[in-house]
């Protein structure tokens, strides 16, 4: 799979700067592709609603009134029709968009192995919607989509009488039909909201609403383009005349096609082996390295505050009564399966501070091989190491960063799992210690955090936005950051060297006071 | 990048996608069939007779059985296969036997084919057996057609009505 994924990731990655150069992170439409297909949904949900008003299911009367809707009334009806049409078709787009992306970015495995599962029959169901809604115009393409997909299903030996003959002659059908159908043009698309809470249940504050602006942008296009180029129906549905020439919707008849090169079972078996394909592949080779461990609770520092079940980005810590007698109501508990050992948590827990004098550094939640001591370890080798003017100490994320790139006399480097599990103590630490002039984080693109929320929470951290927050006596000017794809060395690079610049216009930081680590001491 | 800029380059971007999706939500064209030809199709579901024909019952048996659920004959479940032919301007289009549908196959044989022929005069002869019989056929039709381009001609079986009928 990684000749595959590789050069998608990398398509994505490009794609994705250019758009924050246009759209700005926030409003970057590959950042919230769940919630603009999310969005398209319920342009759909209300434009159809209207729709029902006034469609009639009777076989003589249905295609009159959606002409009817069309052309008497087309600056309401006509345009509500457009939109149905076009946000679906937009929702389809989001929805193959977003599942490239997620397969190129491998997250598909670990944890997010039911969000996956769960999105294989939303692709069947998105169709399922779309195929039942262009059957009910009742016109010449209607005609083939039923002719068709009836005599595909009849292909299957499960039915009785095969459900293409209600389609033989002109009075095949009853008004009943219809009826029937607009059920499933509606229950189908309400089975989707249910599979999409499910996909949803795995993280924490997923993307459902896109920001403002693309609420806006994508609402403009949708209603110009309804009003620039409507969408309406082909000739009348005629069961005595054959379908010739059909103006086809690519988006949700792609597959159709195949039903002329192949015969129906073959199409169920491709169909079959494709779905098959895309369940398995959170399981599928290349297996992922072995589970890193979860994070682990250490009650000794623990007060039940709950941050690190706030921040954590896959709802894998709840916060349960107390257990070991002390004086506080909660503690937080950890849930091994849904752990992606980000080190998010262990940045949120209030004891993680590198200024603490004990012997053996510890925090309230921690990875198994515990990260702050190693960080505040590393912190010290990486310092230690560093010569001339300015000095800069990089904390970067291990998954984006190829941090031996970055390193020199001048600048040192400490790896993260992800830049959210540096506590913002660590920049208040090295600043006011003099271990470095300067302090630069760097990470995964903004939108694009292996992790979730990595930089958000950073962000929002070091702005004192969030807890724990970069206390206001830290020299602001002396922090840098940049979020680059792995193929950004010389955009990185570039920051970097833009940064020292500015930190070498800057008095040298103070030298560190003499410190003796890893002995027992009083906090004076 | 400039303000102005960014709002241009986020209108070329909507502008994009709306003409992609425009475009692509009614073209290019797909010609299911050509313009130019017609269509048979042949479909019908019609039981077959039951294999082995019925047997009267004796007093003793019929007096064996619930009075609710008295009868006179005891008829096989199973039916026999149906044997369709269909022939246009004498070149066999289709020949099949259809097995009877069910668990004990004592259910309708099923048929359902489209056949594209060209538009103008055919001569079709349709035949079908539903018998045990072991040659001939049970129903015989030979209808004359002038199909239509694009026409639907439906050949359905209705023993009702006399046998092969066309829509």
């Amino acid at each position: 799979m990684q000749p595959i994924k590789r050069p998608l990731r990398l398509a994505f990655a490009v794609a994705e700067r250019a758009f924050d150069r246009i759209f700005g992170a926030a409003w970057n439409p590959f950042y919230n592709l769940g919630a603009l297909g999310f969005f398209y949904y319920w342009i759909v949900t209300v434009s159809g609603i209207y729709l029902y008003v006034g469609f009639d299911t009777g076989v003589e009367r249905v295609y009159a009134s959606i002409e009817r809707l069309t052309y008497a009334q087309w600056y309401l009806g006509g345009v509500m029709r457009s939109l149905h049409r076009y946000a679906s078709d937009a929702l389809v787009v989001m929805m193959l968009t977003h599942l490239l992306r997620e397969f190129a970015m491998d997250r598909l495995r670990g944890v997010r192995w039911l969000s996956w599962l769960t999105g294989v029959p939303v692709i069947w169901l998105v169709y399922a919607s779309g195929v039942t809604g262009y059957w009910l115009v009742w016109d010449q393409l209607a005609q083939y989509i039923a002719i068709v997909s009836t005599e595909w299903l009849d292909s299957l030996p499960i039915f009785g009488e095969p459900i293409a003959r209600n389609f033989l002659a002109p009075n095949s059908l009853d008004d009943r039909f219809f009826t029937l159908l607009i059920f499933l043009h509606i229950a189908v698309p309400l089975i989707l909201l249910f599979i999409l809470w499910l996909h949803l249940q795995r993280i924490t504050r997923p993307k459902i609403n896109p920001p403002r602006g693309l609420v806006i942008g994508t609402t403009a296009m949708l209603l110009v383009l309804s009003l620039a180029h409507p969408a309406v129906s082909q000739a009348p549905a005629d069961l005595a005349k054959v379908p010739s020439v059909l103006q086809f919707d690519w988006f949700y008849l792609t597959g159709y096609p195949l039903f002329d090169l192949m015969s129906y079972r073959w199409v169920w078996a491709l169909a079959g082996a494709l779905t098959l394909m895309f369940a398995a592949l959170p399981w599928l080779p290349p297996l992922r390295r072995a589970k890193a461990r979860a994070a682990a609770v250490n009650l000794a520092y623990c007060n039940g505050c709950g941050r690190c079940a706030a921040d954590c980005p896959y709802a894998a810590i709840t916060m349960v009564p107390r257990d070991d007698g002390a004086a506080f109501s909660h503690q937080a508990s950890v849930n091994p399966s849904l752990c992606v050992s980000c080190g998010i948590c262990m940045a949120a827990c209030p004891p993680s501070m590198p200024f603490r004098r004990v012997a053996e550094l510890a925090t309230g939640i921690d990875l198994p091989d515990p990260l702050l001591p190693r960080l505040r370890d590393e912190t010290h080798r990486a310092t230690k190491a560093l010569a001339g003017r300015p000095r800069v100490l990089v904390y970067g994320c291990d998954r984006a960063i190829d941090l031996a790139a970055l390193a020199g006399p001048g600048v040192g480097t400490v790896g993260l799992p992800c830049v959210g599990a540096l506590p913002p103590s660590f920049i208040d630490y090295v600043l006011s210690r003099g271990l470095a002039d300067g302090v630069f984080i760097a990470g995964c693109p903004d939108g694009a955090c292996v992790n979730r929320l990595g930089i958000r929470w950073t962000e929002a951290r070091n702005a004192g936005e969030r807890d724990p927050r970069l206390r206001p006596r830290v020299p602001r000017e002396r922090i840098g950051s940049f979020w680059a794809a792995r193929h950004e060395k010389r955009a990185l690079a570039g920051a970097l060297a833009a940064f020292r610049a500015r930190i070498a216009a800057l008095p040298p930081a103070a030298e560190p006071p003499p410190r003796r680590v890893g002995v027992p001491e009083t906090v004076p | 990048m400039i303000p102005a800029l960014r709002y241009l380059g986020q209108a070329a971007a909507y502008a994009l996608f709306a003409a992609f999706i425009g475009y692509f939500a009614a073209a290019p064209a797909y010609t299911y069939r050509p313009p130019d030809m017609a269509e048979i199709k042949l479909s019908f579901s019609h039981g077959g007779q039951r294999k082995g024909g019925c047997r009267p019952l004796s007093a003793e048996e019929i007096a064996k059985l619930p009075p609710n659920m008295r009868r006179t004959q005891a008829c096989p479940r199973e039916r026999v296969p149906v044997l369709v032919e269909m022939e246009a301007d004498g070149r066999l289009l289709y020949r099949d036997l259809l097995p009877p549908s069910g668990l004990a196959s004592d259910g309708p044989s099923r048929a359902y084919r489209r056949f594209a022929l060209a538009p103008g005069a055919h001569r079709l002869e349709l035949r079908l057996r539903d018998s045990e019989r072991a040659s001939g056929f049970d129903y015989q039709r030979i209808i004359d057609v002038e199909l239509r381009p694009r026409q639907n001609l439906v050949v359905d079986f209705r023993p009702e009505a006399g046998g092969f009928v066309v829509r």
